[in-house]
């Protein structure tokens, strides 16, 4: 029998035109904890999928212990031994944690059998849960107990863990990949899905770096360095930062003018209670753009709807001003709606807290307005705009958040999905109203983007903000949770 | 002539709850209750009218259709409060409330108002200063119908050109750009959309009382508050359009009793002609909304 228990061989796996894997392989030796690491995007969760069969190849083979399997289901997946734990909970809430392990059962559903179980389980494990409670009254840490406990209960060889500590407290953390490292002694293989180096080299006895869906690099994590791995991780080869903005130019003088956006020790818990940014303190000064990077799910989507007058904090203190411009992340969603028309969506600007009766003619001549200056391709104001292309849409978002607010603007992503043009004016757009005098906050998953534009770098990590030198590499490593540079 | 005045007394209360459900849908509130806040109306409306003292005159006509306006919008903010407390479907809350609502004035006509003798179930008439004047005398057409025409108006002129009706139509059809965009506290936004939706259909059953019934019997809405559903739809959600709706299901229903009298047609004919109204109605919407998406 061979000492591989999982392996995965030159995996190539499309999404319409979209390649997420690129002959990825991993290879999981019996008895270890393997890291797989990669950023946002980099094909990590696919790949695992394709391991606990919920999605299938094109090219490739899955062998368990040496033996070549072509799973059609996770049911399939977990019939060989292999259980995966989601990044996204899989619970029911109104269930018990007892009915929840036992979900995934077969036969007759035998409440006390089941309870025993499950506390036999918790006991060997180290997992302690209360059999009894409802999880939608569990805290977000034991509810990642229970997701664990379910995926034990199938009792796997090999369990794969996609971003276990994402949403965890630091000591959760640490405990749950502690309870890892004790599951693979006793012959066990666990996979754990993560971009935090520092887990990956603490935890782990073999590592696999994806990007862009290729495998860059595998070895022991003996042998691993955070140089090694974050270049691998950020590849070498990108885009020099100047050319994505030609003719933007940067500019500081925003030392000497005054605060627009200010955080004083600002905190945001969630609806679970969990601390997704803890005691935030942040200054953005009128005619500078504030870049922040971070890793998905490191609490800027918080950090953003803050500065932007979005949510209130649970803790500390915020200053803004009367109105922030904010071009979310889903602007499908969150900027606009869909079955109205310009008019109607540029009359959204304000709506909140407009009296009496709307002045549709005023509106009017302002949505023709933001489509002649913002170059809005559109037959006129009246028409949806679901009938126009997603950058378009966006240009129109740009010009009303600008032009309703001046004084201060917060962008999360304003360029993604655009082509190259339609991305290039909205960066200038972004720019311009920098250079009148705007207070400007942007977030990007796209480094590159991030270090063109902003005049400084705040870099965001387990809900927690540090200044950063404006360059790919530091950026790169601050985002990853690696200090020393 | 006696056909077009029967028409335009039964499209009145069709028009004024058709209009209830309208805002309400608008604001992405599924208030199926108009039907139990139409009785809430209806009964506070009869109360007033049963017990306000003569010498009060005309005055006891407004002060009747205030209390039916506050009834309807105090039954509705149950049900917004349950929504917005404990997240209780609207959907449910309102059907139970309209059973609430049904065999609390059944109780009510045979307890506490019954008529003096205690032979009838219904309440004593009310008083003349409550009964809403006609508007051509000698028929039963009441200035109710002309309420709900200027109602309409207002509705329409309210959701068109107002702030708040901006906002009840912006967190009807996107809470989420509401929110983001619009700064709009959408459930301040919908739970008075809600109230303002069961206060109209309250004074619906306020004007059936004083301008048709004189008095609150058992029964006192055949499903009005349902019928205004289909009304809304069919006008598309939109005010004006309510009362061109409310006159034809006044007539579907008025033709229905006629033509049962004088030639033995069942009048279920006309519910089952309004079912293949709406079923076609919303047929056409979806088949509409998915060319738009595959056009797209």
């Amino acid at each position: 029998m061979s000492d591989v228990a999982l392996e995965l061989a030159s995996i190539t796996r499309s999404f319409g035109r979209t390649v997420a894997l690129q002959s990825a392989s991993l290879s999981a030796r019996r008895g270890t904890v393997h890291a797989l690491l990669g950023e946002n995007g980099a094909g990590k969760t696919t790949l695992m999928r394709i391991a606990f069969g919920m999605l299938r190849p094109d090219a490739g083979t899955v062998m368990v212990n040496g033996v070549i399997k072509s799973f059609t289901s996770p049911g399939a997946a977990i019939a060989n031994g292999i259980a995966m734990v989601h990044q996204h909970f899989t619970l029911v809430p109104a269930m018990t944690v007892t009915e929840n392990v036992a979900l995934g059962g077969h036969g007759r559903f035998d409440p006390r059998q089941s309870r025993n179980d499950l506390v036999a389980l918790a006991k060997r494990t180290g997992f302690a849960v209360d059999p009894d409670a409802r999880v939608e009254e569990l805290p977000a840490g034991a509810q990642q107990r229970v997701e664990i406990l379910k995926a034990l209960s199938h009792d796997p060889r090999v369990l794969i863990l996609d971003e276990p500590t994402a949403i965890l407290t630091p000591v959760e953390a640490h405990d749950l990949l502690n309870r890892a490292r004790e599951l693979v002694n006793d012959g066990g293989t666990a996979i754990l899905i993560t971009h935090r180096l520092r887990d990956a080299l603490q935890f782990a006895d073999d590592i696999t770096v994806l990007r862009r869906g290729a495998t860059v690099w595998t070895g022991s994590a003996n042998a691993a360095t955070e140089d090694a791995l974050v270049s691998a991780m950020l590849g070498d080869e990108h885009v020099p930062a100047g050319s994505l903005t030609d003719g933007v130019g940067r500019r500081s003088r925003a030392d000497d003018s005054k605060t627009v956006m200010e955080l004083r020790n600002a905190g945001v818990r969630d609806a679970l209670g969990v601390e997704r940014l803890s005691a935030v303190s942040l200054e953005v000064r009128a005619g500078e753009i504030v870049g922040i990077a971070a890793v998905e799910g490191n609490g800027q989507h918080e950090l953003l709807r803050l500065l932007a007058g979005r949510i209130a904090p649970t803790s500390g203190m915020v200053n803004l001003p009367s109105s922030v411009g904010f071009i979310p992340e889903d602007r499908q969603r969150d900027a606009l709606i869909q079955d109205m028309s310009l008019r109607d969506n540029v009359a959204l600007a304000g709506a909140g807290v407009r009296q009496g009766m709307v002045d549709w003619t005023a509106i009017g001549s302002r949505t023709r307005a933001l489509l002649k200056d913002y170059d809005v391709r559109a037959r006129d104001e009246n028409v949806r705009i679901s009938t126009l292309s997603g950058g378009n849409q966006q240009k129109l978002v740009v010009g009303r958040e600008i032009e309703w607010s001046h004084v201060a603007l917060v962008a999360e992503n304003p360029s993604r999905g655009l082509d190259i043009q339609a991305a290039a004016a909205v960066r200038t757009r972004i720019t311009d109203a920098r250079n009148s005098g705007a207070a400007v906050v942007i977030y990007s998953s796209d480094i590159d983007e991030i270090i063109s534009l902003a005049d400084r770098v705040i870099v965001v990590y387990a809900g927690r903000v540090s200044e950063c030198v404006n360059d790919y590499e530091s950026v790169g490593r601050a985002m990853l949770g690696v200090t020393t540079t | 002539m006696a056909f077009l005045v029967d028409m335009l007394v039964h499209a009145t209360p069709l028009m004024i709850a058709g209009l209830a459900v309208a805002i309400a849908f608008r604001a992405g509130i599924w208030n199926i209750g108009a039907d139990g806040q139409f009785i809430a109306g209806a009964t506070a409306a009869a109360w007033i009218g049963v017990s306000a003292s003569t010498s009060i005159g005309w005055l006891a006509l407004p002060l009747a259709l205030l209390a039916g306006a506050i009834a309807g919008g105090i039954w509705a903010a149950i049900a917004a409060w349950l929504r917005s407390r404990f997240g209780v479907l609207e959907v449910i809350s309102t059907i139970m409330l309209n059973f609430i609502a049904t065999y609390g004035a059944s109780y009510l006509v045979r307890g506490p108002l019954q008529e003096p003798t205690h032979v009838f179930p219904q309440t004593s008439s009310i008083v003349d200063g409550a009964h809403m004047p006609l508007l051509i005398a000698g028929t039963r057409l009441h200035w109710g119908f002309v309420l709900a025409l200027l109602l309409a108006i207002v509705a329409w002129w309210v959701m068109k050109y107002s702030a708040s009706g901006f906002r009840i139509r912006a967190s009807g059809m996107s809470p989420f750009a509401a929110r983001s965009a619009g700064l709009i506290n959408v459930p301040r936004v919908t739970s008075g959309a809600f109230i303002v939706s069961g206060a109209i259909a309250g004074i619906a059953g306020a004007i059936e009382v004083c301008g048709v019934t004189f008095a609150l019997y058992e029964n006192i809405s055949p499903g009005y508050g349902y019928t205004a559903i289909a009304v809304a739809l069919l006008a598309g959600l939109n005010p004006l359009g309510v009362i061109g709706t409310g006159i034809l299901f006044g007539a579907l229903e008025t033709a229905a009793s006629t033509m049962q009298r004088s030639a033995g047609i069942p009048a279920t004919t006309a519910s089952v002609i309004e079912a293949i109204v709406i079923l076609a109605v919303i047929g056409i919407a979806q088949f509409r909304s998915r060319r738009s998406v595959s056009a797209t």
